[in-house]
């Protein structure tokens, strides 16, 4: 399955090296890059700043009357001072869902990459096969699944894991499971890169050298498929902490995440409000990713 | 250690591997069933009984399909431009030493490291400042949905091309091919698998997208934007129709594909 081997190869692609330059090829290149930069930089760059100066506005304009730009610095002080519980509930949940798509997606992608043999391609579509329904459609089906007497919280009753009056939908379990369940397809794809890439017979030259299965893993596999590791944890981690969808449709306002505020406060006309806050939100993923990345001793992500 | 506890010790991983599959499968085994749901009132969301009328009759909720045949307009053309620039771009990033390389990249990877609630409300703050803020609308989420399907296809072909022997092309030319005839007759080929996923990879991520485009859409409806309106009222079963033939549309176009492949390769 060529295409989907693509899929899962983008994230940690090998760089690589430009062929000797000859005189022009310079020029072509900027040509090359030439349209979708500009399409980036208009409708991508242009727009970060409108935002950062969105959040500086007089947060007392309206649509009708129109913002006036004050530098009204304390748009960030104010929206925090509101908005601290759903802001640090959605970096929480995704650290959550980072930790537990990390936990189902290793032993997936390891199945896939070293265990499937004729069956890998299969499986790895399998894993793509979610994208082809609206992911809209499918956490709506987790609301069937996890209702109040549904298939999942009868099977949990009768482990007595769940209570007798205890109920799966509208709580945060049920939040992180859609979004865990939204996002694993990206931990595993990058996983599936970097293990694939592995050659087995350093696995088996531990096992030679009398290293247990878990001695092997620790010390030759999880090393080696660190890159898919901090590829896959930022492609979960991030969308999932501006994620709104699974808030709302599997939760009450009590698991609100930040990105319902910003999307009401957007929809209510409160720019300065809502930019402040979102410039917030990029500002923490951004700091978090730069210590993560830094920690992990990986800069070579792009 | 006894066999069954060996055999238990080599499988664990498949089998933990496959318990995995079933979460991301359970859903759509949903979204199929109740396709051929016949709720028992009008906000019943439980499966009350089988019936092919929602097959049927795909149109009758007011709205859906005109909300369908927008996001296919808008999804077609965002890949067709998205797939474009995006091609290019790679071919600059891969096949060209250039001053910027390093910034480009990150450029690049940026759009895909920003949360989707970020990007929509950054565009929608450009559009508003800007004087559109009336004119939200189709061409407004066509604008959205190039702007994060180009770096998907960046680096979908740039895989491609990444791992592609520059030698086939030299011993193109150096049986005489002109340069134009060796990216046509040789490399052109060979990156096509990259760009064919890089453009189905554009079309489920436009055709999919509510969070940017439910923020710059103005009163124009997407399917998804549809779902999400029904949601919050009654989820009439139609919809699961439309999401079980996106599955079933896009289950054959993959195996097909792997069939034409595999017949041609032999």
């Amino acid at each position: 399955m060529s295409a989907v081997g693509q899929l899962g190869a983008t994230t940690t692609a090998a760089k690589p090296t430009p062929p000797p330059q000859r005189s022009g090829r310079r020029l072509t290149a900027y040509l090359l890059l030439l349209p979708g930069g500009l399409w980036l930089l208009l409708f991508f760059a242009i727009p970060l700043v409108s935002l950062l100066a969105a959040s500086l506005y007089d947060p007392n304009g309206s649509i009708e009357n129109g913002f006036s730009m004050t530098w009204h610095w304390q748009n960030f002080g104010d929206t925090m001072a509101d908005y601290w519980r759903p802001f640090v509930r959605s970096l929480w949940y995704a650290l959550i869902t980072t930790a537990f798509c990390l936990l189902l997606g290793y032993p997936l992608a390891y199945a896939i990459a070293i265990k499937a043999g004729r069956w890998k391609n299969l499986m790895l579509a399998l894993v793509i096969a979610p994208f082809f329904t609206s992911f809209l459609i499918r956490t709506l089906s987790w609301k069937l699944l996890l209702s109040d007497n549904g298939f999942v919280v009868d099977t949990l009753k009768w482990l007595h894991i769940l209570d007798e009056d205890g109920r799966l939908l509208a709580t945060t379990s049920a939040v992180v499971t859609g979004l865990t369940y939204n996002f694993l397809p990206f931990m595993v794809l990058p996983l599936y890169a970097s293990l694939e890439r592995i050659d087995t017979r350093l696995i088996e030259a531990g096992q030679d050298l009398f290293a247990g299965p878990i001695t092997t893993f620790r010390t030759v596999t999880l090393p080696l498929s660190m890159p898919g590791v901090v590829a896959g944890t930022l492609l979960t981690f991030i969308p999932s902490a501006g994620d709104y969808i699974n808030s709302q449709l599997l939760g009450t306002p009590k698991q609100r995440m930040i990105g319902n505020d910003i999307q009401r406060l957007f929809a209510a006309g409160a720019y300065p409000a809502a930019a402040a806050l979102s410039v917030t939100l990029m500002a923490a993923i951004v700091v978090l990713v730069l210590l993560y990345i830094r920690r992990a001793g990986t800069e070579d992500l792009v | 250690m006894t066999r069954v506890g060996r055999w238990f010790g080599r499988n664990v991983v498949m089998m933990i591997g496959l318990v995995v599959l079933l979460y991301l499968f359970a859903p759509i085994a949903v979204v199929i069933l109740m396709s051929f749901n016949q709720p028992a009132s009008k906000l019943s969301y439980t499966f009350d009984g089988f019936t092919w009328d929602n097959w049927q009759h795909p149109c009758r909720p007011l709205g859906l399909c005109d909300a369908v045949s927008t996001s296919l307009r808008i999804g077609l053309l965002a890949t067709v431009i998205a797939t474009a620039l995006g091609t290019l771009m790679a071919f600059a990033m891969v096949r060209h030493r250039f001053r910027g390389r390093t910034t480009a990249n990150l450029f690049i990877f940026l759009p895909m490291a920003s949360p989707e609630i970020v990007l929509g409300s950054s565009l929608l703050a450009l559009f508003v400042s800007s004087g559109f803020g009336g004119q939200l609308g189709f061409w407004t989420v066509l604008i959205a949905h190039v702007m994060f399907c180009l770096s998907f296809v960046v680096v979908t072909v740039k895989a491609r091309l990444a791992g592609m022997d520059l030698r086939l092309e030299q011993a193109a030319m150096d049986l005489y091919a002109t340069e134009w005839q060796a990216f046509w007759r040789i490399t052109f080929p060979l990156v096509l698998p990259g760009i064919v996923a890089a453009a189905l990879l554009s079309f489920s991520l436009s055709f999919d997208d509510f969070i940017i485009t439910n923020l710059n859409a103005g009163t124009t409806v997407t399917f998804p934007m549809f779902v999400w309106g029904s949601a919050q009222r009654d989820i009439p079963p139609q919809i699961n129709v439309v999401g079980t033939a996106m599955f079933l549309a896009a289950v054959i176009l993959v195996f097909g594909g792997e069939l034409a492949r595999r017949r041609r390769s032999r």
